[in-house]
Order: C-alpha cells, then structure tokens, then sequence
C-alpha cells in the first residue's frame, strides 16, 4: 500500500512540474470561470449573480400540496431570488414565456395533491399507492438557460422530496395492513393524518429545506453552477494526462524499470491510478479552495462538498484508464482524452444547462461524470447536504468502479509492458 | 566460486521469430561477464527475462538460487538492471530521483538518506544533485541512471550497453566505476557491442548473435580458439568487389581464411606480414585500390569474425 502511495505522489509532484499541464488544468478552468462571471454578471457587485428571477406559477392543484410549492415560491427566504406572479391559465403563463417575459412557469396540474395523499373519503388499500404522482410542469425559457435551472432545481427538490415522503409513509402503512396491525378505515385516517403533518410540519421529509436550514443556504450563486462545470470540463484533461502518464512511462523506460523492482504490476497499476485520482482531487480542489478565497463562492455542505469532489474523481479517473486502456501511444491518449473533454463538456452541461438540451442528449448525459457531479454541485448550492447527494455520488462510484474493472481486464489482456 | 547466476536453456519467441534460442550460462559471484554481441544479438531480451521483466518462452533461470520465473520477487531483491535506455524522471532532481528508486527497493527514513548522499558520491554527482536531471548531459544522466541500479547494493548488476552514445570521457567513467563496484564485490553482467569494454572488463565473455550464445569463456580461451593467427585487414575503394579479392586469395600460400564485408577483405594467417606481399599483388591485378591495411592480433572481434564471418559491427 506503501509503494502505491509513493508512487500516487511522484505523479503528483511531476504534475505540478509540468507548465504546460497546469495552465490546461488549473489557469484555463479558472480563467473560464472568471470570464463567464463576468458575462453573467456576478462581479458586477450583488452579493449572487442572480436575484429577483420571474418566474409565473399556474397552481391548478389548489390543495396542499400545490398550495405548498407555490407557498415556497413566495417565501420570505426566496424573497430576493425570485419573483413569482401567479396565473391561471397556462397557455397565458407558456406565452409570457415565449415573450421572454419570464425565466420560467411552473404549471401544477389539477389533482396533484391526490395524486400523493389519498382523498379523505376513499377506503385505503394497496392499489391507493399511484405509481407516479402527477407531473409538475417547468416551461422554461431558453434563452435563459440558468435562471430558468434554478427554478427547476427548486421544483426538482420539492418534488424529490414530496416523492421520498409519499413512498416511505405509503409503505408504511401497507406494511401495517399486511401485518394486521392496522385496518384499512383507519388506515385511511392514518395517511390523510401523514400527509397532513408532512404538508404542514417543518421538519417533514417533504418541506422544502429551504424552510429549515434558512435563506443563507438557498442563496443561489452562480459561480457555484459554473465554476464546477469548468472544472469538470477540464478535469477529463486531467485523468486522461494521468492515464497518458502510464504510457509514457512505458516509452521512456520508468515503468519498465518500476517492474524490475520489488514492486507488482498490481502495485504498478494501483499507483498509477493513484495519481491520477489525486491529480483530479488536487484540480478540483484548488479551483474550489480558489474560487471561494477569491469570489467567495458558497459551495455549500462541506462535507457533501468533499464527498462530491472525491466521487467526482473517481469516476472521472475511470474514463482516463478506459481511454489509456484502448489508446497505444501517449499521442493517442491525447487525442482521445480532449476529444472525450469536449463531448462530455457538451453533454455533460459545462457549457450548456443540461435542462435546455433534447431529451436523448439529457439520457445520453448519464454516462458522462460532468452531468452527475454538476447536479451534485447545484443541490449543494441549493442547500442540499450530503444525503442529498446520494444519487449522484452513487452513480459516480458505480461509473468509476465499473470503467476501473473494464480496464484492468483490457490491461491485463494487452500487457502493460510487451512481455 | 559458486554460481550466483546459472541459466538453462533460455528461449523466447515473437510469434514465429526466435529471439533468444536456447542459451545455457552460469556467472559466477564477483566476476563481470560480459554478452558481447552486435545490435539484434538478443542482448537486451536476454536481460529482460533475466530481470523477470520478459517471461522466457521456455527454460528458466537461477539467481542466487531463485528461479526467475517462479520467484521473481525474491530475485527483483538481489538484481539491480541498468537499462540501455535512460529510465529516469527528467523532471525530478537527481536526489528525488535516487529516493524515490530507493524507496521503491524498500529504503527509507536515515538509510535511505546515506544510501543517496553514498551514491551521489560513487557517481560524482553530489554538487548537482538538487538539479533536474533533464539540465544535465548526456553522460550525467547515464551516471544517475547507473547510480539507480546501485541503491539497493545488488549482488548481481546487469549492466546493458551502458556506455552507447555518450562522450569518452564519461565512457572512460562508466566503465572505471564498473571495474571498482566489482572491487567491491559485486558481481556484474554487462553487455555490449564495443569489443574493447569486454576485452578491458571482463573475466569471462559470452558471444552472442543472432540469439544463439556462439562462445563462452575466459579471453584467451576465445582467442584459441581462433588459433595463434593474426588478422591483416585491407580497407578497399567502395568500387571495389571485396568478395571477388577474397576468392583470389583461396590457396595462396600461408593465408588461412579471407572474409569479406563492406569495403574491406580480412585475410587470416599465421602471421600477417609472411601474406602481406601477396595480398597486395592479387589486389593490384584484380585493379583494387587499396586504401590502408591494419594487422590485429588475436583479439574478441578476431573471435566473432571467425565464428560468424562478420564484423561485430556489421
């Protein structure tokens, strides 16, 4: 574990030797996020880059649920972030939008509230459970492609949360039934109950978090959206020059001279991917470190924050050994590595909120860590805290271990020295 | 002495090319061996597979009592490989360089500082040390990337063609540095192509080419085998048919053997000046221009001409 630590540091050290690696990986990155501050605004001299968002919300619901969303809408603590008016019509609140008269309309279709909470006359059983409860409506406009992300990450989080409550609690109580221990008439009393308590108590699953952790956590900066998206753009330069790296050791003749001491390809490897991974970690941290000593961009839950950072990496680290694993030469690891940049720049959302692309593109973006660690970032800056983050740090770690497993098979079949 | 290395029967194979074919060897402790041969001999993948750095096709190897191939770790422990290539990060310091390569030989903390300052000393390196080592020259780098090789005090060094493309005053280093490690006890097996580094290194010398070891022992145990001959060498025109002078100078009396190659006709005799008159008479009817003539004495490259019929160089 020792040699594979030592091994992880020398690349490291050689990293931050190498000029013309550090302005790919640290100068351009950071110089693209000041630039784009610049554009949005966000040096300009508000505290965030954005404020007083328009946003039209149509509530057709008009039950507890609905009335809730459009409650979070007008809350004191979203006072200066947005600036809600209310519609009843949508096709007048999708027009405003089409006028670019607003960022966004929220449409809350009618019985969206007994989608998820059983009417108080029906009799409670198994089949009260919907699959799905009935979707909420962004119209977004695209031509403003952040704001109108902003609106939807709140509306994702309030429904995310809705979901989470309405499953657990229905489980709940159909675990009760089955058991016994409940029947169905009072069952019925029991969810009406739950949901109540959910639609009104602060600390439910299905409040907001913005009621409990303040005005200070939803502060939207978006620095916090586009700074990781450039790091996330130019981290895949990063794990491919890593993964570069293992063969240009092969050509110059180190990593042949690794394998004649007591040292095991396995070790080898190990610490090769090491380096890679710290690489990333050490880019991706010194732009945050960076961005909030100068900026002072609120990145959010810090331990989330690092947890993110680390299975951001890691899956990255992934796509630069499949990417070393299938190249031949260091030139070809190059050329792999930035067009794989790129595309997953581009699919990944650095440049463009995934929000505004064609559905297949939003699908295709799932295999890129840029979609999911950008979604991390954005639920941070939202308030979210690290069980938030469940999803995208789960998928980074399956994405990183399963590309890692990939190319050791793809080593171990090629050689990493001719034998 | 005992043998530290014995090697049995040694083959490896790329698809249908046989590289190594079969070779069988022992050093024994405390002598410098040398592989001569000339480029494509099979040298280098010889080492390789020595150093468990290539896995033999079949037959294996014994070093200090270890098999190759099946311990190669316990063998990695007792070699130390100076490879023909500079296998160094130019990036890094000289010092960084020897503590990393050190530390991934097992050294650490004051033993692994005094090994590097020992070192740097050995290799006459200490005032540069803390310069990256792509400021240096070229035969600066090959002193640090012998110095590698010598961190873990190796019982057995393998040493391939260490002295290729650098200055003569750094050669003349190499090769003083080599004979006094080998003072010191270590045991080394170096390769090369210049037939003047085995004859000035070695006790013994193993010829090789075309991946067959082809002759094997102490220099004078080669030389006889060439017999007391002597080998008087006509550098010709680039017009000229070398290979039609040597036919001419079948049966003329007292020359043993005329080989030619490129530009020149090695005739063997007894004694080179009893067929020098000779030799220039054929060439001047045959209208060959002479350019200078050079008489050898038995020597190693005498060795492979005669057991090839070719030039170490060719």
């Amino acid at each position: 574990m020792k040699k594979l630590f030592l091994i992880g540091l020398k690349d490291l050290r050689l990293m931050f030797r190498d000029r013309a690696a550090l302005v790919f990986m640290l100068l351009a990155p950071f110089l693209l996020t000041i630039g784009m501050g610049f554009v949005t605004g966000r040096f300009s001299g508000s505290s965030s880059g954005l404020s007083d968002i328009p946003v039209v919300i149509v509530n057709l619901d008009n039950e507890q649920l609905g009335n809730a969303l459009a409650d979070v809408f007008a809350s004191q603590e979203l006072a200066e972030l947005m600036e809600p008016t209310e519609s009843s019509d949508p096709e007048a609140a999708r027009q405003l939008i089409d006028d670019d008269e607003a960022a966004a309309a929220v449409i809350i279709p009618e019985g969206f509230t007994r989608s998820i909470i059983p009417a108080e006359e029906t009799a409670f059983n198994e089949s009260s459970v919907q699959p799905e409860p009935v979707k909420i409506e962004v119209y977004a406009n695209p031509s403003r492609p952040t704001s109108s992300g902003v609106v939807k990450a709140i509306v994702d989080e309030f429904v995310s949360r809705v979901e989470e409550g309405r499953t657990s609690g229905m489980t709940s109580i159909v675990q009760l039934i089955q058991a016994g221990l409940l029947d169905p008439q009072s069952a019925e009393r029991e969810a009406s109950a739950l949901f109540q308590d959910v639609e009104q108590t602060e600390n439910t699953s299905i409040t907001l978090k913005t009621n409990t952790e303040g005005a200070e956590a939803v502060e939207f900066d978006i620095l916090a959206y586009m700074a990781p998206g450039m790091a996330l753009l130019f981290l895949m330069y990063t794990v491919s020059y890593g993964g570069r790296s293992i063969l240009a050791e092969r050509s110059q003749g180190t990593l042949p001279r690794l394998l004649v001491s007591p040292t095991s390809t396995l070790q080898v490897l190990g610490g090769k991917v090491l380096g890679i991974f710290f690489m990333g970690v050490a880019q991706v941290g010194i732009l945050i470190l960076a961005s909030t000593i100068l900026f002072g961009v609120k990145w959010g839950d810090s331990l989330g924050l690092a947890v993110l950072i680390l299975a951001t990496v890691l899956g990255a680290t992934g796509w630069g050994l499949l990417i070393t694993a299938i190249a031949r030469t260091p030139g070809q690891v190059a050329s792999l590595g930035t067009a794989t940049m790129l595309i997953f720049g581009i699919l990944g959302g650095s440049f463009i909120d995934l929000d505004q692309m064609p559905a297949l593109v939003q699908t295709l973006s799932k295999i890129t860590p840029n979609a999911w660690s950008l979604d991390g970032f954005t639920t941070l800056a939202l308030g979210g805290t690290l069980p938030n983050l469940r999803e995208p740090i789960t998928a980074l770690v399956i994405m990183g271990t399963l590309l890692f497993s990939i190319s050791v098979v793809l080593f171990s079949r090629n050689g990493i020295v001719q034998k | 002495m005992p043998a530290i290395l014995e090697v049995q029967n040694l083959v490896k194979k790329y698809g249908d090319f046989l590289a190594v074919k079969g070779i069988s060897f022992d050093i024994k402790e405390g002598e410098i061996f040398s592989l001569l041969g000339p480029n494509g001999a099979g040298k280098t993948t010889t080492i390789s597979m020595l150093s468990t750095l290539y896995t033999p096709t079949s037959g294996d190897a014994t070093i200090g009592g270890y098999s190759i191939t099946k311990q190669p770790m316990a063998v990695k422990q007792l070699i130390g490989v100076v490879p023909q290539e500079l296998a160094l990060y130019e990036d890094l310091t000289a010092r960084e360089n020897l503590i990393f390569w050190g530390q991934m030989y097992g050294l650490s903390g004051k033993a692994l500082t005094s090994r590097v300052d020992e070192v740097l000393e050995q290799i006459g390196l200490t005032d540069k040390a803390k310069n990256k080592v792509k400021t240096y020259s070229g035969g600066m780098k090959r002193r640090v990337n012998i110095g590698v090789g010598l961190l873990h005090k190796p019982r057995l060094l393998f040493m391939d063609e260490p002295t290729v493309g650098i200055d003569p005053q750094s050669r003349r280093a190499i090769l003083d540095t080599v004979k006094d490690l080998n003072r010191q006890g270590m045991t080394v097996l170096y390769t090369t192509h210049y037939m003047e580094e085995a004859q000035e290194l070695s006790d013994r010398v193993g010829i090789i080419d075309h991946g067959e070891l082809i002759a094997i022992g102490t220099q004078k145990e080669l030389t006889q085998q060439v017999g007391e001959t002597e080998t008087l060498i006509l550098h010709i025109g680039e017009n000229d048919d070398s290979a039609a002078l040597a036919k001419s100078l079948d049966g003329v009396k007292d020359v043993l053997e005329a080989i030619a190659s490129d530009h020149e006709v090695s005739v063997i005799a007894h004694v080179a000046e009893d067929v020098l008159a000779a030799v220039v008479t054929k060439a001047n009817e045959r209208g060959i221009k002479i350019r200078s003539i050079d008489i050898r004495e038995p020597n190693l490259e005498a060795v492979f001409l005669n057991l090839t019929g070719r030039a170490l160089r060719d």
